[in-house]
């Protein structure tokens, strides 16, 4: 049996589950509440981010609220959440062979377990992927036609960068390739956690707490985690995909079009991603090897 | 009593002579307005460049639209570009166009390598937005190279002028516009912002600065009122 036939069937199997369509579903309903929101409210929320400056700047806000705008604004808003939705399939890949009683089966077909982890590990990257397209076509596409295009103007907590329109495509699919490894990541995170139960329950909501935890000490702000867990914490990186949104600027003041603020500091985060992502696929496999399967 | 009130008066015979505008400075603001008052309005495209410490953005191209004698609008032609309010105080005819105020001289001045005389300006109406403004200008040319406009609300805004092919009528071909800004910063948390090592710079000037360059201007064919309702 190929590993591409194993994947067929995983792809299969996730597909075939009503509850994969639950994070397809809930995000188009996410992004179209918050598309309708700002389409009433856009301008309050406008000013929120520039209250401080209305007294020395007119605020361009009709032209702030343009789709990608709205597009970061959605992206900001739900990234946070999807890792319990890719938990939600990854989570459940070998617990739910496990606690259905398949798993026993599937480890006497001509298949390693290792290529059987790869698979189901390629099975969950490719549902991330179709997830975040999903996402880009409500939350890019969708934003642009209802609120139209300008330059992006991206809020940070001490500044604001103004990115010219013909600058801001490329960033976007960067973004989303950037946001597919953070999720692909928490895949392989669940897919270790699955290898260790027989419940899909548990590696789903461990999975969220290991992500809430992290979350929660990156918000702390406290130099004691700030020195010590926080560079190394897989939610740091997960972030990455604004930094493609933060531009640097000449003397003047003036954007570099086409530039990243620091973008070592991106190449690093992907790395160390890549590391996580790399480092709990091996440790799913290596234990999957040795399982004493019992389901 | 009598000695008190001898006193009381020189106080008030010299606070008068204080005030009292300098027939020197006031006839050189004539002349200088006698030059601007050539221009009804205006219509110009310019590069807009946004020197802030807490913006960044790309250059701007913008239409400056002017009317006589105090109503000016800067609007971006395409994009996004945060334009000070005080934009308005490029238009000199604010501080022209004053009716009510005293004028002194005050010395001499080299800006941009042209020898200016100093006039201090000091509105005398409650109503007004400005102040206090100090013009230098350029008696040869009778143009303003550079001025300090304090405002009631907006803070002082200094501008420099560069000239060209408009000198004739007093329109710049660059201007810089140096105002007080306002430290930007949103409570912690609110944008989850990704740590890319950036450092925010501490301790520098909360100045920015904001300089037009024009390309091109149409004079006095007639701009409407309705135009700077905005």
């Amino acid at each position: 049996m190929m590993f591409f036939d194993v994947l067929r069937i995983e792809l299969f199997k996730v597909f075939r589950r009503p509850r994969t369509f639950i994070a397809f579903g809930a995000i188009a309903m996410i992004i179209l509440l918050i598309q309708f929101a700002l389409k009433v409210n856009g301008q309050e929320f406008i000013l929120f981010f520039t209250d401080s400056q209305t007294d020395t700047f007119d605020i361009p806000v009709d032209g702030i609220l343009n789709g990608y705008f709205v597009c970061v604004a959605v992206l900001h808003i739900i990234l946070v959440h999807v890792p319990l939705l890719v938990a939600l399939i990854a989570g459940d890949m070998i617990a739910g062979e496990a606690n259905g009683g398949t798993l026993r089966m599937l480890a006497t077909k001509p298949v390693t377990r290792s290529q059987l982890i790869i698979a189901k590990f390629a099975a969950s990257a490719l549902y991330v992927i179709l997830l975040l397209l999903w996402m880009a076509l409500f939350a890019l596409v969708g934003s642009l036609l209802l609120f139209g295009s300008n330059d992006l103007v991206v809020f940070k907590e001490t500044d604001l960068h103004v990115i010219s329109q013909t600058d801001v495509v490329w960033r976007f699919i960067a973004a989303f390739f950037f946001a597919a490894l953070a999720l692909i990541m928490i895949a392989s995170l669940s897919i270790l956690l699955s290898v260790f139960a027989d419940n899909s329950l548990g590696p789903i909501v461990a999975t969220v707490c290991i992500v809430i935890i992290f979350t929660i000490l990156q918000q702390l702000k406290v130099p004691v985690f700030e020195q010590t867990i926080n560079p190394w914490s897989f939610t740091t990186h997960m972030l990455g995909w604004k930094g493609f949104f933060y531009v640097e600027k000449t003397a003047d003041g003036v954007t570099i079009p086409g530039s990243i603020e620091q973008p070592m500091a991106l190449v690093k985060s992907g790395l160390i991603l890549i590391g996580y992502s790399t480092a709990f696929l091996l440790a799913a496999i290596g234990v999957y090897r040795r399982k004493d399967i019992l389901s | 009593m009598k000695k008190y009130l001898l006193i009381l008066g020189c106080v008030l015979l010299q606070a008068s002579v204080l005030l009292a505008s300098d027939p020197e400075a006031v006839q050189l603001l004539s002349q200088v307005k006698k030059k601007y008052d050539l221009v009804n309005d205006y219509t110009a495209s310019a590069r807009l460049v946004t020197n802030v410490i807490f913006i960044k953005a790309p250059v701007s191209q913008v239409t400056v639209y002017y009317r006589k004698p105090d109503q000016l609008l800067v609007k971006n032609q395409k994009g996004i570009s945060f334009i000070p309010k005080g934009t308005v105080h490029i238009n000199m005819n604010n501080v022209l166009a004053l009716t009510n105020f005293e004028a002194l001289l005050s010395g001499t001045e080299m800006v941009d390598g042209v020898l200016c005389k100093v006039v201090k300006i000091f509105p005398l109406s409650e109503e007004e937005s400005i102040t206090r403004a100090t013009l230098y200008i350029d008696p040869e040319q009778l143009l303003v190279r550079r001025s300090v406009v304090s405002t009631k609300e907006s803070g002082t805004y200094s501008i420099k002028m560069k000239y060209g092919a408009f000198s004739w009528c007093g329109l710049p071909s660059v201007v810089d516009m140096e105002f007080n800004t306002r430290d930007y910063k949103l409570p912690k948390g609110t944008t989850l912002d990704y740590d890319n090592g950036t450092k925010k710079a501490e301790g520098l000037p909360q100045k920015g600065k904001v300089t037009i360059q024009y390309q091109q201007y149409t004079l006095n064919k007639g701009l409407p009122a309705s135009l700077f309702r905005q």
